[in-house]
């Protein structure tokens, strides 16, 4: 009996994804996949033309993501995707940048380019896939791990305290502050969409399970990571941001919490500056 | 409103020329972070890249204003950043990010006396080994050696023009003498200024390569929202700029990186000889040490001794073979620098152990007295 084998209907992202590139690297139970594709699909319902869009990462399990999209896309050093994607967005206002990176490499390496960037309100939108722990090298702590839990350089467990990231966004001047897990792929991509709307330094945190490097160590299997997004976090988009550690005993708060209009930093540069000049 | 190039006679200091040169190259981005003695370089361009269309930021650190230049470059600019030692370090890594992604771009590095906070106030030529080798990993990289405010303005579109050329960072190699010193700039009418601007690609989007380089070894370049969607990376990359994470991949990579400049160095390097014909003895200097050497050079002619100068305006890439082909024919080297032997261990590596090859330096604060390099010749010669 002669098969006829159906012809595979193409990737629904084709048209914003190097599909020469794939597959990609991330593991299976990874969450970093579910966040990119949300992203993506923000891009693409924007309706806002592909060559105006930007990607920059820096280093890590996450930060692959600029390999992957077909964009104008840049992987650059450790931590400072975001004062690269910074000399793009003032160079070329124009350019809606999206950074798209991991927490080891927005807040512990890159920790003071993202206060400042925050701080000058430049029109950049960063999306933070948060695994609580450096997945690429292997499973360190990082400056998001929780206090207490495992990881490769903390055996016994964690003796520090994790950031509290929309906090720290919005402390630092943030002009869009969001959190939401890889599960919540609608509400992330309506997230990316008021991000780019918002004139002005966008956050938006993704929780995202590494189940290699720190769901073995912690005893929390792929699936119960999920469950624990699902099952164990509240949507409360007025939440008083200094409650938002992450617990999931006492509940995660998820929501899109701060949404502001103040002129961003290349609005205030060329009022200042370009158009006195001229 | 000014214009880019400010034609006439002006009398500024090395950093303001600097920052003149940068403007009347095309330089349309700046980032920055102050640090003494380099601060006026960036003051003055804070000041001047309005006028020009352009833009300036101070950001945080070095390392971050490093970084963002790399970003601004991709959107098709010419960008530069200014520092001395302690910034100098920290913008290493990202030095490194540029030579591999093949993004040009201008570093400016009034040096001062090192290591760590050193001499803040005081002029060396101690980053000179740390411009060749300071990132990580093999690279060739170009540094210009200027002596006066008059080439702190010619030498930054030298260099800028250098870095378009070639896709490479280019490192101006300043010191605190010359970054301070207040001289006669003359600037020439724009139609005087030679700029050059990067080649962009021609041909279909489609079956654009990134680093496919053409005959002189160097690929065209896009910018963003041009429509070819590059993707830049620090990682061992090919053709296209994919990742590739194999032996022969950094093979090719490399060869490459390394063959774009070390084939051009006939383009590339530039040096200035001084009655070096019938020298004996050949001084071998850069930037503000070139200066006193010439007044060396005199004074060793007044005492009968056939001295001659060899002024390196590039440092790097090191003219080897000009130093093997003096060795041939003369009776010594003496290099002036204000350091404990960078330059001069170049000197001694081409000239080979057959000739004596001497220091007239020291640990940084100052220039080099022409007085030391008649000491050594008293001494040796």
């Amino acid at each position: 009996m002669k098969a006829t084998a159906a012809k595979p209907l193409p990737h629904p992202m084709e048209d914003l994804i190097r599909m020469d590139r794939i597959p990609h690297i991330w593991c299976s139970g990874c969450g970093t996949g579910s966040v990119f594709m949300a992203c993506l699909s923000a891009i693409k319902e924007s309706g806002i033309p592909y060559n105006e869009f930007s990607m920059v990462s820096g280093i890590g399990c996450s930060g692959r993501g600029a390999g992957y999209i077909n964009v104008d896309s840049f992987h650059t050093t450790h931590g400072r995707a975001i004062p690269f994607a910074t000399g793009i967005k003032m160079a070329k206002p124009d350019l809606n940048v999206i950074v798209f990176s991991g927490d080891g490499d927005l807040f512990a390496i890159g920790g003071n380019h993202f206060i400042h960037a925050a701080r000058r309100n430049m029109d950049i939108t960063v999306i933070c896939v948060n695994n609580l722990i450096y997945g690429m090298t292997g499973g360190q702590v990082a400056a998001t791990t929780p206090h207490k839990a495992k990881s490769s350089t903390t055996a016994a467990g964690n003796p520090e305290t994790p950031f509290n990231l929309p906090l720290l966004a919005y402390a630092s001047g943030a002009t869009f502050v969001a959190r939401w897990t890889m599960l919540h792929s609608r509400d992330i991509a309506d997230a990316v969409q008021m991000a780019l709307n918002n004139k002005g330094f966008s956050f938006i945190e993704v929780l995202s399970p590494c189940p290699i490097n720190y769901g073995r160590r912690n005893k929390e299997k792929a699936l119960e990571t999920l469950r624990l997004y699902h099952d164990n976090t509240i949507i409360k988009s007025n939440a008083d941001l200094s409650e938002l550690d992450i617990d999931f005993k006492r509940g995660v708060v998820l929501g899109n919490f701060i949404n502001k209009e103040k002129p961003s930093h290349d609005e205030q540069y060329s009022k200042i500056y370009h158009a006195e000049a001229g | 409103m000014k214009p880019a190039v400010l034609t006439g006679k002006h009398f500024i200091n090395g950093d303001v020329a600097c920052a003149e040169g940068a403007i009347a190259a095309g330089c349309k981005f700046f980032g920055g972070y102050p640090i003494t003695p380099a601060t006026e370089v960036a003051e003055h361009i804070s000041e001047r890249l309005p006028d020009v269309g352009g833009t300036f930021i101070q950001m945080e650190d070095e390392i971050a204003a490093m970084t963002s230049i790399l970003g601004a470059a991709w959107t098709g600019a010419k960008t530069m950043t200014s520092t001395s030692g302690p910034g100098f370090s920290l913008m290493m890594e990202t030095v490194g990010l540029a030579v591999v992604t093949e993004t040009p771009c201008v570093v400016v590095n009034v040096q001062r006396a090192g290591p760590s906070t050193g001499l803040p106030t005081q002029g060396a030529q101690g980053d000179m080994m740390q411009a060749k080798w300071g990132s990580h990993g093999d690279y060739e990289i170009i540094a210009i050696a200027p002596s006066s405010p008059q080439e702190m303005f010619d030498f930054t579109i030298i260099a800028f023009n250098l870095s378009e050329k070639y896709r490479t960072p280019v490192f101006i190699m300043s010191d605190e003498i010359v970054g301070h010193m207040s001289e006669k700039v003359v600037i020439p009418k724009p139609s005087k200024i030679k700029t050059i601007s990067r080649k962009k690609p021609k041909g279909p989007k489609n079956k654009f390569k990134l680093y496919k380089p053409d005959a002189d070894g160097v690929a065209p370049m896009p910018a963003i929202g041009d429509g070819y969607k590059v993707h830049v990376t620090g990682l061992t990359h090919d053709e296209i700029g994919y990742p590739v994470m194999s032996i022969e991949a950094q093979e090719e990579m490399m060869t490459r990186l390394l063959g774009k400049i070390r084939n051009n160095i006939d383009d590339i390097i530039m040096t200035e000889q001084y009655l070096l014909d019938d020298a004996d003895i050949v001084i071998v200097s850069y930037g503000v040490s070139s200066r006193t050497s010439y007044t060396a050079v005199d004074m060793a002619r007044e005492k009968g001794v056939k001295a001659g100068l060899l002024r390196l305006i590039t440092v790097w890439p090191f003219p080897d073979a000009l130093i093997k082909e003096l060795a041939q024919r003369v009776k010594g080297f003496i290099t002036v620098e204000i350091n404990l032997g960078q330059i001069c261990r170049e000197v001694q590596r081409c000239a080979g152990t057959d000739i004596p090859s001497y220091l007239a330096g020291h640990a940084g604060g100052a220039v080099v007295p022409p007085e030391d390099v008649l000491s050594i010749i008293k001494e040796n010669f």
